[in-house]
């Protein structure tokens, strides 16, 4: 006997609808367990002053320089390096055992913990080059660990670019690059800056791999040969040390609060991107 | 009269299959030449090795020779992207760039290194103008391009072909998915356009051939059957498959 359809359609709707709640209301539940806590001790002298006392007292300042110098020059690392990457997987070359190769490797490299990175980072930019815990080797480390998210992403977008827009292109007597350049790059874009986001992510948020190769020094760098902390290994420590919980949430709150920065930023980004190319 | 395109015994072949078994034909200077022929005849193969557009597929051989005022183009040596400015493209599937209908036709000249702003406005109006499209754009050309109806869209391309200022404009079925009244736009914009350029259309409708063309050639499973002023081909054919082709019989 065949259920009737209009009562399984309802059903389906109900059951789809309440997913969909019950994932969306996880993360208001943490954003609103992390601002609750974290508000009250939040303000521009938090932010913009020194941390005291291993960050009992005082503010974050150090650390957000410390994040922002992370991210920044990671990303700017693995941008050019994961972009290039996949215009060459997607557009210089044909298919082929050598393409399949660097796409199992980049993929395997993607499925790693993080902590993996992080040791191998300690063994070869901290010890062999003897870098020492520095953010210079942070960044490098990072850098790797975000490559195969960019490269992924990047050809994804490139692919999706119809082949037609190249065809026209090349008719209208374009070199590749040109193509490449003025058609395929600008069409990707938004899949590229998606990427690139969900790598910021990472960074942010990344802490194992940080402390074995940028180490948690919490003082100003001066230089990039400097150890420094980011916001979230100070998170960690305050809360994993039993430092201060309400220091260790306010970091965490300002913490989400620049990655939703960032988020409006890139997206902002996308969208003079799109009213450009479309 | 001058000749502008001479094909020499061409012959194509894709992987295993020979889509050109031989072709010789002489493409006469300020003239719409048609090309017409049943699916598969090898006519759009023809126009792709004009263009060069064919190095793009895999696995093809090219033999014979195919000479643009002289020049061999089939010459390893040529330069491709200076080839594809002289030899203009119009596809069956109107492409709009993503981007505004200004900048679709600017695209060609910038490459050329044509940035000058009072330039550029010069040569998109001209271009557009006879695509016979101004009238329609003139107040969007910022707007996307992707927003153009069909019809517009394909003499957007034809007007983006036109500001590359090339000799020799080659369309292939470029009203295939048209309605009339676009298809008849696009016709009285060539007829104009033969003064000062050559052109080849290809086209299934035979109908179209005979209404703009000048010469007509007919194209069977890789071969040229019959070619000659299109009012001869079409009025008193020498081949019986030519005849029942016009009329109908198939194809």
């Amino acid at each position: 006997m065949r259920i009737n359809p209009r009562i399984i359609d309802k059903l389906v709707k109900i059951v789809l609808n309440s997913q969909a709640f019950f994932t969306v209301g996880i993360l208001v539940a943490i954003v609103a367990v992390i601002f609750f806590k974290g508000s009250p001790h939040v303000n521009l002298e938090f932010i913009f002053s020194s941390p005291e006392d291993m960050g009992r007292h005082g503010g974050i300042f150090f650390t957000i320089i410390g994040t922002l110098l992370l991210v920044l020059l990671s990303i700017l690392l693995a941008t050019p390096l994961g972009v290039g990457t996949a215009i060459f997987l997607t557009e210089y070359t044909r298919e082929s055992r050598f393409t399949k190769i660097i796409r199992f490797g980049v993929e395997s490299l993607a499925g790693i913990p993080s902590i993996l990175y992080g040791l191998f980072g300690f063994i070869f930019f901290v010890i062999k080059l003897k870098m020492g815990w520095s953010i210079l080797a942070g960044v490098f480390t990072i850098t790797i660990m975000i490559l195969p998210t960019i490269i992924r992403t990047s050809e994804e977008a490139i692919k999706a670019v119809p082949r037609n827009f190249r065809i026209v292109s090349y008719s209208l007597s374009a070199t590749k690059w040109e193509t490449v350049l003025k058609v395929v790059l600008p069409s990707a874009t938004p899949g590229i800056l998606t990427g690139i986001m969900l790598s910021v992510g990472r960074a942010v948020g990344e802490t194992a791999a940080i402390i074995f190769t940028m180490g948690s020094s919490l003082r100003l760098p001066t230089s990039l040969m400097d150890s420094g902390r980011t916001m979230a290994v100070h998170f960690y420590i305050l809360a994993r040390e039993g430092i201060s919980m309400e220091k260790a949430y306010a970091t965490a709150l300002v913490l989400v609060l620049s990655i939703l920065f960032i988020n409006i930023l890139a997206y902002y980004i996308m969208n003079r991107v799109i009213a450009r190319y479309s | 009269m001058d000749i502008k395109i001479k094909v020499e015994n061409l012959r194509v072949s894709y992987g295993k299959g020979e889509i050109l078994k031989g072709i010789s034909i002489d493409v006469h200077k300020n003239m719409i030449t048609g090309f017409m022929g049943p699916a598969g005849s090898g006519k759009s193969t023809l126009i792709s090795i004009i263009n060069r557009m064919i190095d793009f597929e895999e696995d093809v051989k090219i033999e014979g020779g195919v000479y643009l005022d002289g020049d061999n183009i089939l010459d390893g040596e040529i330069d491709q992207v200076n080839l594809r400015r002289r030899v203009g493209t119009v596809f069956a599937v109107p492409i709009a760039l993503p981007r505004s209908v200004y900048e679709n036709i600017a695209y060609g000249p910038r490459l050329q290194g044509i940035n000058e702003k009072t330039e550029l406005n010069i040569i998109v109006k001209e271009s557009l103008r006879k695509a016979f499209l101004w009238d329609e754009v003139r107040d969007r050309l910022n707007k996307s391009a992707l927003k153009l109806s069909g019809g517009q869209q394909q003499r957007l391309c034809l007007a983006r072909t036109l500001a590359l200022k090339p000799e020799i404009i080659l369309l292939d079925e470029p009203c295939s998915g048209l309605d009339p009244i676009s298809t008849a736009k696009i016709e009285e914009a060539l007829d104009e356009l033969k003064k000062d350029y050559t052109i080849i259309l290809v086209s299934n409708n035979t109908k179209q051939i005979a209404r703009i063309t000048d010469y007509a050639a007919f194209f069977y499973m890789g071969e040229l059957i019959e070619y000659g002023p299109t009012e001869r081909v079409f009025t008193n054919p020498s081949e019986k498959k030519t005849e029942d082709y016009i009329q109908g019989k198939f194809g």
